[in-house]
């Protein structure tokens, strides 16, 4: 545990109306009290919860359903989580979900038609909308939302069911004081540190949180929960954790020239060799917070009579993906493995001016079979001919006995 | 595809659907039955004419839809599947025995004489051949419906499809992408289980992982599935080769994806054998 000064300071006194610009210290208890005016004013609370041996993204009710004492741990494939008894609220890094499967939802009827008598009636289904506070919403993430929001809601085509959703979608953030290994938002400049776009931000202290608003909204909550401003001593507390979490952070993509190195070497042996391992499953697209593909299908009846328009959650992975009147375009692993990392790295600056990625590192703990993206970019920084330099993935014991060659 | 043209549709008021059963378990014909509230509007828009799973009244042919279920495991199966081919327009094998072999096609990686004298008292009696194979290995077929058993929702959909000339919609992309969009955590990274999701098709809804267990693979392979990746990588941490076999050798074990995957990381058995 880092140690803080013990200098002892005066307690500045209660402020009636909390300002932006000033941090404030609230008791863990007022987390509680936050959640209640939260669902008084008609909001769904959506926050971290043990659920499957996982921390997902689920209606919080009461403070006791957060993940108290839970760390994680996670690497390329892997995930964990462990009860360590600790009594921190928010000491993990990034699960499973995200925030996009509320906001995008993975499937949304988008319109109906019924014929009558030879008549058809086309309708837009009115989209129930519900009202998140999202409650732990990592810095990455906040970075993630900004991303999706350039899709969905700037240039000539604005997302109806995702404006609905986010417009009333209230953000409670928390600064992160632990990294996981595959976290790497100092790469990307998304983290760890929130800095905009949040209602509310909290640092969570031992005995307390740090708490900030840079909304009206956010700054409203705070007056109701009347916080004392926070002393030094607190902020201190606040910057340590947090500059721990900078120290943890061990993974680095190099973001040098990432467009022109990637768009410049779209025939890297690396490609070749990625795709060897890729399974083209598409949990990798699924679990990125940007990603944001969709396939649209009419359901129709047996009679003909009514039909469906249903939006789903789709991947660039996917064979059908790239089906067009001339067959498919994209037609082995390697090429859909280069696109999505192509367009997450290089050519997301030219859609949309920023990268795609926010260095979260969903991608590599959930790849089935462990392919780090850091890695395939480092590879791929490397001359075609040193590549073959590069340590080829270690063969296991149990592998040894397939002796039979069965490639097609 | 072939579909039914729209000239044919024309001249069919009501087309004749026909449901035959090779070596199989029933449990596909059943998921027509089960449609109980899409079944009256299913007799409206087609005429069933041989189906002995509901009616032991039959019609002859010839039928513009048959779905044909069960894989081809004797002499007289094999000889039997021409005659339907023949007699039906447009022919759906349905479920895991008619695509790819079923379970019983284990019987590829054993010895036929074995198993005979193991089971039957007279296996004199028994007209067997050596392998369980799927339809399509034995005479052209116009689309295949995956799973064991198949979704009947699938199975409405491709009868829609055909209704109305189009190509039916049945994804073949992996369960994984199914698991992701009901919100199902990942076992294969968060326990460590052994499963097929990433190599296995849709159809099912991802049911298996949703409720912790690995997926089986039901559905089959799933469209460029790359099972030595995977099952590199669950040799490689704690999955073992006894362990990971009999898993893709299940239900699709005959099915040429899963079947190269499994002899290649078992080299000790028999190669499967596909006619």
């Amino acid at each position: 545990m880092p140690t803080f000064s013990t200098k002892s300071q005066p307690v500045k006194p209660v402020n009636q109306q909390p300002s932006m610009s000033t941090s404030y210290r609230i008791p863990k208890s007022d987390l509680q009290r936050l959640i209640e005016l939260l669902r008084c004013d008609g909001y769904t609370v959506v926050g971290p919860k043990v659920e499957d041996d996982a921390i997902v993204y689920a209606e919080i009710g009461h403070i006791d359903e957060l993940p108290k004492g839970f760390r994680n741990s996670q690497d390329p494939g892997k995930y964990r989580v462990e009860q360590t008894g600790h009594k921190n609220l928010f000491e993990f890094n990034v699960g499973p979900h995200s925030w996009k499967q509320f906001l995008f939802p993975p499937r949304a009827m988008v319109a109906s038609g019924t014929r009558e008598a030879n008549r058809w009636t086309f309708e837009t289904p009115p989209e129930q909308q519900p009202k998140f506070a999202f409650l732990g919403v990592r810095s990455c993430e906040l970075a993630a939302i900004a991303i999706q929001d350039r899709i969905f809601l700037q240039g000539s085509y604005v997302d109806p069911i995702y404006k609905a959703r986010r417009e009333s979608a209230l953000i409670i953030a928390i600064n992160c004081t632990v990294a996981a290994s595959t976290c790497f938002c100092t790469s990307m400049k998304t983290g760890p540190k929130c800095r905009i776009g949040y209602d509310l931000a909290l640092t969570e202290l031992e005995d307390g949180f740090v708490i900030q608003s840079e909304t009206e909204r956010g700054r409203s909550l705070l007056t109701t929960l009347k916080p004392d401003e926070a002393i030094d001593k607190d902020l201190e507390e606040a910057r340590i954790l947090e500059q721990r979490a900078v120290e943890q952070i061990s993974k680095q993509l190099d973001t040098t020239n990432i467009r022109d190195l990637l768009l410049g070497n779209l025939e890297h042996p690396r490609w070749d060799e990625v795709s060897t391992r890729c399974l083209s499953c598409t949990n990798c697209t699924m679990v990125c917070p940007t990603c944001f593909c969709s396939s649209v299908s009419e359901v129709v009846d047996l009679t003909g009579d009514s039909v469906h328009r249903q939006r789903e959650w789709d991947s660039c992975f996917n064979l059908d993906f790239s089906y067009t009147a001339n067959g498919i375009v994209r037609n082995d692993r390697r090429s859909r493995y280069r696109q999505w990392l192509t367009h997450k790295l290089a050519s997301w600056y030219d859609q949309f001016d920023s990268s795609g990625c926010v260095g979260c590192g969903r991608c590599i703990t959930w790849c089935p079979v462990g392919i780090d993206l850091t890695e395939e970019v480092a590879a791929i920084r490397q001359p075609p001919s040193s590549n073959r330099m590069l340590p080829v993935i270690a063969l296991p014991n149990a592998t040894c006995v397939l002796t039979k060659e069965t490639k097609e | 595809m072939n579909t039914l043209n729209s000239e044919e549709q024309a001249v069919i008021a009501k087309p004749r659907l026909a449901v035959f059963k090779f070596a199989s378990c029933d449990g596909c014909q059943l998921q027509l039955l089960s449609c109980e509230d899409e079944l009256l509007s299913l007799a409206d828009s087609l005429e069933i004419v041989h189906f002995l799973e509901a009616t032991s009244r039959i019609e002859s042919g010839p039928y513009d839809i048959a779905l044909v279920e069960g894989s081809i495991t004797t002499y007289a199966d094999r000889k039997r599947i021409h005659e339907v081919r023949h007699q039906s327009k447009f022919l759906i094998t349905i479920g895991a025995c008619a695509t790819a072999g079923g379970i019983q096609a284990l019987k590829n990686w054993g010895d036929r004489n074995d198993f005979l004298r193991c089971v039957y008292a007279h296996p004199e009696y028994i007209e067997t051949l050596a392998t369980s194979t799927a339809i399509a290995d034995h005479i052209p077929v116009d689309f295949e419906l995956r799973g064991c058993p198949i979704n009947r929702f699938q199975l409405l959909e491709v009868l829609r499809a055909v209704l109305a000339g189009r190509k039916p919609r049945t994804p073949s992309h992996s369960v994984c992408l199914d698991c992701k969009r009901r919100g199902s955590v990942c076992i294969a990274v968060s326990k460590d289980e052994a499963c097929l999701g990433p190599i296995t098709q849709s159809g099912c809804g991802a049911i298996c992982p949703a409720f912790n267990r690995g997926c089986y693979g039901c559905f089959g392979p799933a469209s460029q599935p790359n099972c030595d990746s995977l099952a590199d990588w669950y040799l490689r941490g704690r999955i073992s080769a006894p362990k990971l076999v009999p898993l893709l050798r299940n239900f699709n074990s005959n099915a040429a994806d899963f079947r190269t995957c499994g002899d290649r990381v078992d080299p000790s058995s028999d190669q499967g054998v596909c006619e």
